[in-house]
């Protein structure tokens, strides 16, 4: 459809739509939707499909006179392993309010950053934790434990 | 084709002669910027110069109408950039080196330290520039109508300059970086804080999807590193620069700075000491005057009042870069920039502070992950970013707080403000909160009610209350705006200098004691 040129009011003030200028934007709006999807699969490369850190499982024995009630923190691990008279427990060391590591105290735990308290079975004591410091899985093969820091148990679950 | 006369190789030895110049010509299009109108021209002819009007009304030109913070915040960040790359010779963005090569810079680069210092300095001086620029925009009323979309980019620039302080402050990867980097990873996850109380963190982790990105790992190591790295040195940088031009670009095309309604006579004195440009009222002006909408100072008058901006404009502005960098350099002489014990994994700093303008924030996340680092912040960005949308009045643009209840009502609100923020705190501080009353209370009702959501509840309530009295949406954006001031300095004063070990209150650093 073509318009006349007398039913043009003037250069500001054109006829609704003449058919050049649908398909000229149709053009740009399919060139914008094509750069917009594209945009969505340029997302996917930052988000990692293989992390890049050390095994979360990890074998340790622990030292035959380590007294009930207190944490033995196997090198290099956020972890807390303890003993008593019902069997080894492992609680993790990593605040569940912003990741610090929390120090065993006679309280339980506390963490340096904001002030979270913990009970000596993780549950929060006070403080901005939301929740109890995870108790994590313990396997025993004779007198070495394997410990995966990527499973939680839960609390009170002893081996 | 040689030109009558002369042989070609002739011509040659002449055009040789010529060429100083002929390049001296060719650069300055209009001729060498020795007149008015040469210098007029030169302005808008320099692609980087036409960010300015040629001609600038001499309110804008008056010490407190900005005090030149804008100015100081773009030298600032010139000061960074050029350090910042000088720094990059050097700095190599790898766990294993990256703080050897940060010790390299200090002790063995020439002039390395005195360059750290200086961008870790000029880093503070743009937050702080930055965040003064803004209550400046804001006293003035210079954020309304046509500046709306200004204040806008105004709040990108400010959030860019943060994110920019932030990833520069894991660079060194010392203890200070290792722990603050935690931190702000687990804030960017603590959305979990509302799913798990939900139950639905299975379906629907966006804070674990948050922290995986920008942590490229489950935990800050080498992938957090060299992303921290990228978006320090080039996503950022390139995102604020872009910001910029469109921020003074809109200024120019916003009709200069905002000035008052009777700018013209309250500069009338000054003004006798220039030449004014037109005699009589021009009746045509430039053509683009035919499409530009609204009204700009040049439509319908003279352009009384104002003078060139090349000299005087550009004299105050190379005036506030001198000053910012004589700020930088003798605070990189009295102080040197913070390099701790090399980062570990396994024992946090105690305590483990971020920078000091993230203090603040540091101090409410302390009573919620997700109210404090995500929730009252976006709040604020939202609440505060609106404003030019909310408030639409016209009395008192261009004033310093200016509009209904001016300085007798910003002096009140910061009675409030310092007040209700003191009060909150001591409260909390004195008497702890409902989790030490009721130890099983259930995470949301901390979440939701905690001192910083109730401050943040405080300061609405204040304001709304301000809006009704004097009748005015600029008398609660005046209310709120001055709170939020009050707030944000009295957190991060407490969090500066009253939080010790295991974030707890202490009357003096002094007093930490041994941990």
């Amino acid at each position: 459809m073509t318009t006349h040129p007398s039913e043009k009011k003037s250069r500001f003030d054109p006829e609704p739509m003449p058919r050049r200028d649908f398909l000229g934007l149709a053009a740009l709006g399919s060139m914008a939707a094509a750069f917009a999807l594209s945009i969505f699969g340029m997302l996917k490369l930052p988000k990692a499909a293989v992390s890049a850190s050390p095994a979360k499982k990890f074998n340790v024995s622990l030292p035959d006179t380590l007294p009930e009630g207190e944490a033995f923190i196997p090198p290099g691990r956020n972890v807390a392993v303890f003993r008593d008279a019902e069997g080894v427990f492992a609680i993790s060391t990593v605040c569940t309010h912003l990741g610090c590591i929390v120090k065993t105290s006679a309280a339980g735990f506390d963490c340096p950053c904001h002030g979270s308290g913990f009970q000596k079975d993780g549950t929060v004591r006070k403080g901005p934790a939301p929740k109890a410091l995870p108790w994590l899985k313990v396997a025993k093969n004779g007198s070495v434990l394997t410990i995966d820091e990527d499973t939680k148990v839960k609390t009170g679950t002893k081996v | 084709m040689k030109a009558e006369g002369y042989s070609a190789l002739h011509e040659f030895w002449i055009n040789l002669r010529g060429i100083p110049n002929h390049v001296y010509r060719a650069m300055f299009r209009g001729g060498p910027p020795k007149t008015d109108r040469t210098r007029s021209s030169f302005i808008f002819g320099n692609v980087f110069l036409h960010l300015h009007s040629v001609r600038t009304h001499l309110w804008s030109l008056r010490w407190s109408t900005t005090m030149g913070l804008g100015i100081m915040t773009t030298a600032a960040f010139l000061i960074t950039l050029v350090t910042g790359i000088l720094l990059m010779f050097y700095y190599k963005p790898y766990t294993d080196v990256a703080y050897q090569s940060i010790k390299d810079i200090h002790f063995i680069v020439p002039t390395g330290r005195f360059m750290r210092n200086i961008h870790r300095w000029a880093a503070n001086v743009m937050v702080i520039a930055v965040i003064l620029h803004m209550a400046r925009a804001f006293y003035t009323a210079a954020y309304r109508k046509p500046r709306e979309f200004n204040w806008f980019i105004g709040w990108g620039l400010l959030v860019a300059t943060l994110g920019l302080s932030f990833t520069g402050y894991l660079l060194p990867w010392d203890q200070l970086a290792y722990w603050a980097i935690t931190i702000g990873a687990n804030i960017a996850q603590s959305p979990r804080e509302i799913t798990d109380a939900l139950n639905i963190t299975q379906y629907f982790d966006i804070g674990g999807l948050q922290r995986e990105i920008l942590l490229g790992s489950d935990k800050v190591g080498e992938e957090a590193l060299i992303r921290f790295y990228l978006l320090h040195v080039m996503i950022l940088p390139l995102t604020l620069v872009m910001l910029m031009a469109v921020h003074f670009w809109r200024i120019r095309k916003d009709g200069g700075l905002a000035k008052p309604a009777n700018a013209d006579e309250l500069v009338t004195e000054e003004a006798k000491e220039f030449f004014p440009v037109f005699t009589d009222v021009p009746t045509k002006t430039y053509h683009l005057a035919a499409v530009v909408k609204g009204k700009t100072s040049a439509v319908g008058s003279g352009p009384e009042h104002t003078v060139p901006s090349m000299p005087h404009l550009f004299y105050a502005e190379l005036g506030v870069l001198m000053l910012t960098t004589l700020i930088c350099v003798a605070l990189a002489f009295i102080s040197d920039a913070p390099l701790k014990e090399l980062a570990n994994p396994l024992v946090p700093e105690n305590p483990a502070k971020a920078p000091w303008y993230f203090l603040g924030l540091q101090e409410i996340v302390s009573f919620s992950a997700f109210m404090g680092g995500i929730g009252i912040p976006m709040l604020c960005v939202i609440g505060l970013g609106l404003i030019p949308f909310l408030d639409r009045e016209k009395e008192g643009t261009g004033e310093w707080f200016g509009g209904p209840g001016g300085w007798n009502l910003v002096k009140w609100s910061l009675v409030v403000g310092f007040a209700a923020s003191i009060g909150v705190e001591a409260f909390a501080i004195h008497f702890g909160w409902l989790r030490e009353w009721f130890p099983d209370i259930p995470q949301l009702f901390i979440t939701f009610i905690n001192p910083g959501t109730v401050l943040t509840a405080i300061y609405a309530a204040y304001s709304i209350w301000a809006v009704r009295r004097y009748n005015s949406t600029r008398a609660g954006a005046l209310a709120l705006f001055t709170c939020f001031l009050c707030g944000f300095i009295v957190l991060t004063v407490i969090g500066t200098y009253f939080r010790g070990p295991n974030w707890d209150f202490f009357w003096s650093p002094s007093d930490w004691g041994g941990h």
